[in-house]
């Protein structure tokens, strides 16, 4: 089953997050972060950051706060073992810190497929804004395999 | 440390060599960014897919080549990041991060470096080639 293009623009439900300051330290500790800054209050306020920075990419993670955050691809019939992660990119507007209650509105910009539908590529664009203001702009490539039509392509 | 001020076309960031990913650090890495996706946690569901064995987080070693950035600039210098993911990080692969300077540039008033990035394992293997524009005065 492919994903149909009259997916593209379709929104997904905004999610509303508060980063919250323990699961900043527990994303540190998971990607070996040794910087006191992305972990230690006083050492984030030496920098001149009003709490615990939110790193570069963790971002990309807010959209995973929603309640059942992968029925959108489910919905478009996407078998979630055959998806790989193909572009990213963020462009950043201005830093959150941990406390901020952050907004994600998310939607479909393209839906493209290559060999003969065997990859398809589902382009997600997302906006992150805390009280109106811009924080960044998420860009991400989706890559679904459909290994049944790899044979015949 | 290169001083940002020094930088030119051609300095190179000093590497990042991240541990051997484990399977504890995937389990981490899956809890604290929010990314559930079996596939990394779950050898089972990894074999369902016709893959021998669970793989990484493409989205770990992103963030390891963000530690490679923040060790070079505050953050708040950092202007925009992308990658593009071109092999899968198996279990026990050991991921370097490099950067160098490609290009800067005057723009709105900035000085900006173009850094071209890259995620390689022991191998040889990259498994992930980017860009980064920060900014350095």
């Amino acid at each position: 089953m492919s994903v149909p293009e009259s997916a593209i623009g379709f929104e997904l439900a905004p999610v509303r997050s508060t980063v919250e300051a323990g699961r900043l330290r527990f994303f540190a500790e998971a990607i070996g972060q040794d910087s006191a800054v992305y972990t230690d209050r006083s050492a984030a306020a030496d920098a001149g950051y009003p709490d615990l920075p939110v790193p570069p990419t963790f971002l990309f993670g807010l959209k995973l706060d929603a309640p059942d955050p992968f029925r959108w691809l489910l919905d478009l019939g996407v078998d979630f073992r055959y998806v790989l992660h193909g572009t990213q990119k963020f462009t950043y507007h201005r830093m959150a810190f941990a406390g901020d209650e952050l907004l994600l509105r998310s939607r479909i910009a393209d839906v493209t497929q290559k060999k003969g539908g065997a990859l398809e590529f589902i382009v997600l664009e997302s906006e992150v804004t805390r009280g109106g203001d811009p924080v960044a702009t998420l860009l991400e490539t989706i890559i679904v395999r459909h290994p049944e039509l790899e044979v015949a392509a | 440390m290169i001083a940002l001020a020094e930088a030119t076309v051609g300095t190179e960031l000093p590497a990042l060599e991240a541990p051997p990913i484990s399977r504890t650090t995937l389990a981490l890495f899956a809890g604290s960014s929010g990314d559930h996706n079996s596939i990394h946690l779950d050898i089972d569901v990894a074999k369902s897919a016709g893959l021998p064995d669970v793989f990484a987080q493409g989205m770990l070693s992103m963030a390891y080549l963000g530690r490679l950035l923040t060790d070079w600039v505050p953050q708040e210098r950092i202007r925009s990041y992308e990658v593009r993911f071109s092999a899968i990080t198996p279990v026990h692969g050991q991921p370097t991060c490099r950067g160098t300077v490609l290009a800067i540039d005057e723009r709105d008033g900035e000085t900006l470096a173009t850094l071209e990035l890259s995620v390689t394992l022991s191998d040889g293997t990259v498994t992930l080639s980017g860009h980064a524009v920060v900014a350095i005065a």
